[in-house]
Parts: C-alpha cells; structure tokens; sequence
C-alpha cells in the first residue's frame, strides 16, 4: 500500500510539472492555434541560465532564469507574428525550425557534454510523511505547479485580459471585431507560457540537473503528446492532459520490471495510440453542445 | 442628406484576383439608416468586412469621418466608432452573456460611462441581464441576436453595422429585432444594414441600395417597399 502511495504522489509531482508544460504550449495555440515545438527551448534556456549563475546566490540564479525565459519567449511572440496569417503547417515546420536552431546555438555555446546545475540540491533529500519517503522536490513541485495551475486559471476567469484571451482561443477574428487588441492578447499568452515554463525549469533542475542541448525538447515532446491526448482545443483538457501524461510515466515506470523500463517510452506512446483510437479529440474533452439555435 | 460619417468611394474587393465587389461608392450620413440588399455572393458581407478592416481593399477608400480607415487594423476601425454585428451572431457560446458583453466593451474608447451604456442595452434587450449568468450558447437563436446587438452597442459606436441580423430567425423574432432597431436609431446611432429580406430593408432604411454581382444597381427608398419588380430586375440583372 505504501509502494502505490509513493508512486502515486510522484506521479502527482511529474504530473504536475508537465501540466505546467502543457498550459504553456496550450495558451500559445489557444489564441494563435500555433503549436510551439520550442517550448522545450525556453526550458533548455533557463536551465543553462542557472548552470550560468551556480555561483550566484540563488535568488539572483532564479531571477536570471525567469528573466532568461520570459525574454525568449517574448522574442519568440515578435518572431511568430509574420506567421499569424500562415498556415498551420508552415507555423508548424517555423517553430520546429526555431527549436533546433536554439538546440543548435546552445550545443555551439555549451558543448554536447551536459553541464550540471548545482541549485537547490537540498530539495532531493527525502522527508517522511507516516511510512512514506518523499522527496521535497516531489511535494514542492506539487504546491508549485497547483498554486500556478490555479493562478492561470483565476487570471483567465476573473481579469479582462483573461476574458479577451478565453475569446481569441475560441474566435479569434470574432474578438478582433470586438476590439479586443490581438497583439496584447499574443504576447501575454506567451509571458504566461514563459512564466511556467520557468517555473518549471526550476522544479526540473532539481531532479534532473544535467544540462544539454535538448534538455527542453525531450519534456516538451511527451508534453505535447499529452496537449494532443488531453484535447488542444481547450486549455483544460490540455493541461489536464500533461497532467496525465507525467502521471502515467511514473505509474508504467513503477509498473513495467526493472529490465523492461527501457520500454518505458514505448509503452507509454502505445497507450497515447490506444486513447486516441478510442478518443480521437482527446481524452478530457466534451462532446460538443448543440450551441447553434435558431 | 445629413454629412456622411461613413463614405465608400469606388471599393473594390478581390479575393485571389476574382472580383467581389467592383468599385462601389455609396454614403452613410449622421443618424441615417442605409440599407445594402442583395442576393448571395453580391458582396455586401465583403463590403462590411473591408470596412472593419478584415478584408484589405484592393482599390478605393473607406473613410470615416473624413478619415481613411484603409490599412488601419480591425482593433483600432472599432476603437475609431465603427461596430459590426457579425453575419451568425458569432456570440460565444460558451462565455456567460455577461462575459459576452463586457467583450462588447472591450471596443471603447473610454471607459466612462460604459455602466450606462451597459443598462441602457439592457433596457432594449432585458435577455441580456436577465440571463446574464448562463452560457450564452443556451440562449434562442433571437436573444442570440439580440445580445450580438447589444455586445456591438455597449462599444458606444458611431456608426454600428449589420449582417444579416434576421438570418434564421422566426418571423415574430424578426419584427422584434427590427422594433429594437428602429429604437437605436431613433437615439441618433448610425447604421449600415445588410439584409436579406430585401422588403423589409427597404422599408426600414432611410435609402437602400440594391448590390448585384459586385456593383450597386439600384437605390431604392422607403415609398419603394412595395416595387417588386425593379428590386428582381435590379437583383437579377434584367
């Protein structure tokens, strides 16, 4: 009973750093129905900016880091804005692009040999909760990623801006003809989008602290897959699909025999093939409302 | 005629080098209604559209207040007093009507007197606060559209335009669309309508122009309302 708890509350933990992922890349399709292959490279730049600023006290390491994100991010929303008119699969191959050639840059500035970020190692040491032993990463990315997760939905319900971004993702030419400002809409979804993102860097760093080129991208794929499970169209269900994919590898990885977990990956995209037999426009979301009346 | 708040002058619109509308000229003045009629794929949606913004004109102007708006973006045409009621309603389903209409309010230019102009719109149309916390999805298709007007009204716009708004709409709901409307222009708002049921148009505007295959054939006034027959030589070209 013990094993499944621990399994389960780490499965919460990746769950939700890879909702964190997902929102992120949802936000952006949401109001520009664009998918961002490099997501992953704003992770991958916020990671080598703490590998950067190891020496540096850790709030500086951290404010680097977010500073590091968010700027990406905001250069990719100036970047992308000449694709808005585009087709979806030239906005896919653009960002695809965009994302090697950020791998590309960091392999030329950092080697292919991983480098390794030394902050807040302390948070891998275990804490124990009754008979459990559990990691302060794990329970400090599940405060983290609930309390973001929760912030971004209060932002989207309760504030204007939130309210414009609801109606772009669901019309977006409808809400231009309203008056609702696309430019301002774009780029706060992808302030958002680098605010998680670096948030989850941070959490990432913890457990996984080597450093390389693709460091972002191997994350940004699963949690893609997970986008495409949960349902893009909707923010919820793409997050909730992250969600799903994070919790999912941690329970096969626990379920699959010590010389079988090199099938992890394989397992897991065999049981995505299987959701989407069944589901194809994704695990969480509703039939669609007879909202057409006359 | 008043002065003109909204000026075409010789619009024309391609799509792909294909002409949708060929070289229109017509005028809006202050408080007037201008009706637009036609058949299917006349151009009149097109003409809305260049004028939003939405649709780039390939030659000609679109000019408000003595202003051109060619080139300017969809965002800045609403904040300069241009509203459109979108052919469909194009309401959001699953918003709240609230939510929908503080969307509406989003187009201002000032937020002074927006909690005015919001009771004002729900004096015309009591759906929109009666309702005000279900998901407008769940409306009929008339609160529909009555909470489209009301959403491009609480922008305070000088000159609102329709698309369609009787398009698959009960006769009954029809008449109480168009009883608001005669109510919107008696407070002074001016419109550009596009219509589908030609008679009523006619009968509503103060000057109604028949646009056939691109090109404008016909103006048409409210002691025409009762001419079918040059409106069907006007739309069908004979």
């Amino acid at each position: 009973m013990t094993d499944v708890l621990q399994t389960i509350v780490d499965a919460i933990a990746l769950g939700s750093v890879y909702a964190l992922v997902a929102m992120g890349i949802g936000l952006v399709f949401g109001v520009m129905r664009l998918v961002n292959f490099a997501h992953g490279e704003l992770i991958t730049a916020g990671a080598y900016a703490l590998v950067l600023t190891n020496h540096l006290p850790l709030v500086v390491g951290i404010a680097v880091c977010f500073a590091t994100v968010i700027g990406l991010a905001l250069t990719m929303e100036v970047a992308y804005r000449p694709l808005r008119t585009a087709p979806p699969t030239t906005m896919l191959v653009t960002t695809f692009a965009v994302s090697f050639l950020l791998q590309a840059v960091a392999l030329l500035a950092f080697g292919a040999r991983g480098k390794n970020v030394g902050v807040l190692s302390k948070l891998n040491e275990p804490v124990s909760i009754g008979d459990l032993r559990v990691r302060w990463v794990t329970l400090v990315s599940i405060a983290v990623g609930g309390m973001l997760l929760g912030a971004t939905a209060l932002i989207l319900t309760r504030t204007d801006i939130g309210l414009q971004m609801r109606a772009a993702a669901m019309d977006f030419r409808t809400a231009q003809l309203l008056g609702v400002r696309s430019t301002t809409v774009i780029r706060f979804a992808f302030l958002l989008s680098g605010i998680l993102a670096a948030s989850a860097t941070v959490m990432l760093v913890v457990s996984r602290p080597l450093v390389t080129p693709s460091y972002g991208f191997q994350l940004v794929i699963p949690a893609l897959v997970g986008v495409v499970v949960g349902g893009m169209d909707r923010l919820g269900s793409a997050t909730l699909g992250g969600f799903a994919i994070g919790f999912a590898a941690v329970v096969l990885g626990d379920v699959l025999p010590a010389d079988g977990r090199v099938f992890l990956e394989t397992a897991l995209f065999l049981l995505v093939i299987v959701v989407l037999l069944v589901r194809p426009g994704g695990l969480f979301t509703r039939s669609r409302p007879a909202w057409e009346r006359v | 005629m008043p002065d003109a708040v909204l000026e075409l002058r010789d619009l024309e619109i391609r799509y792909g080098g294909v002409p949708a509308v060929r070289g229109i000229s017509l005028e809006v003045g202050k408080g007037e209604v201008v009706g637009l009629v036609g058949p299917n794929g006349a151009g009149k949606s097109s003409t809305l559209l260049a004028i939003m913004g939405m649709v780039a004109p390939h030659r000609g102007d679109v000019v408000l207040d003595g202003r051109s708006l060619v080139g300017r973006s969809t965002e800045a045409i609403v904040r300069g007093g241009v509203s459109l009621v979108p052919e469909g309603r194009r309401i959001f389903p699953e918003l709240t009507v609230d939510e929908n209409l503080r969307l509406g309010l989003m187009g201002r230019r000032a937020r002074e007197g927006s909690e005015a102009d919001v009771e004002q719109a729900a004096a015309l149309f009591p759906v929109v606060r009666e309702a005000r916390d279900r998901p407008a999805g769940v409306l009929s298709g008339g609160q529909q559209q009555q909470l489209a007007i009301a959403r491009a009204l609480v922008a305070k716009p000088d000159v609102l335009l329709l698309d369609e708004p009787s398009l698959g709409l009960a006769p009954k709901v029809v008449d109480d669309v168009f009883a608001a409307l005669a109510e919107i222009r008696a407070r002074g708002v001016t419109i550009l309508l596009v219509e589908q049921r030609a008679q009523f148009a006619v009968g509503f505007a103060d000057r109604t122009h028949v646009l056939a295959n691109g090109q404008l054939r016909l103006t048409l006034t409210p002691a025409d309302a009762g001419d079918t027959d040059r409106m069907a030589a006007a739309y069908f070209g004979s």
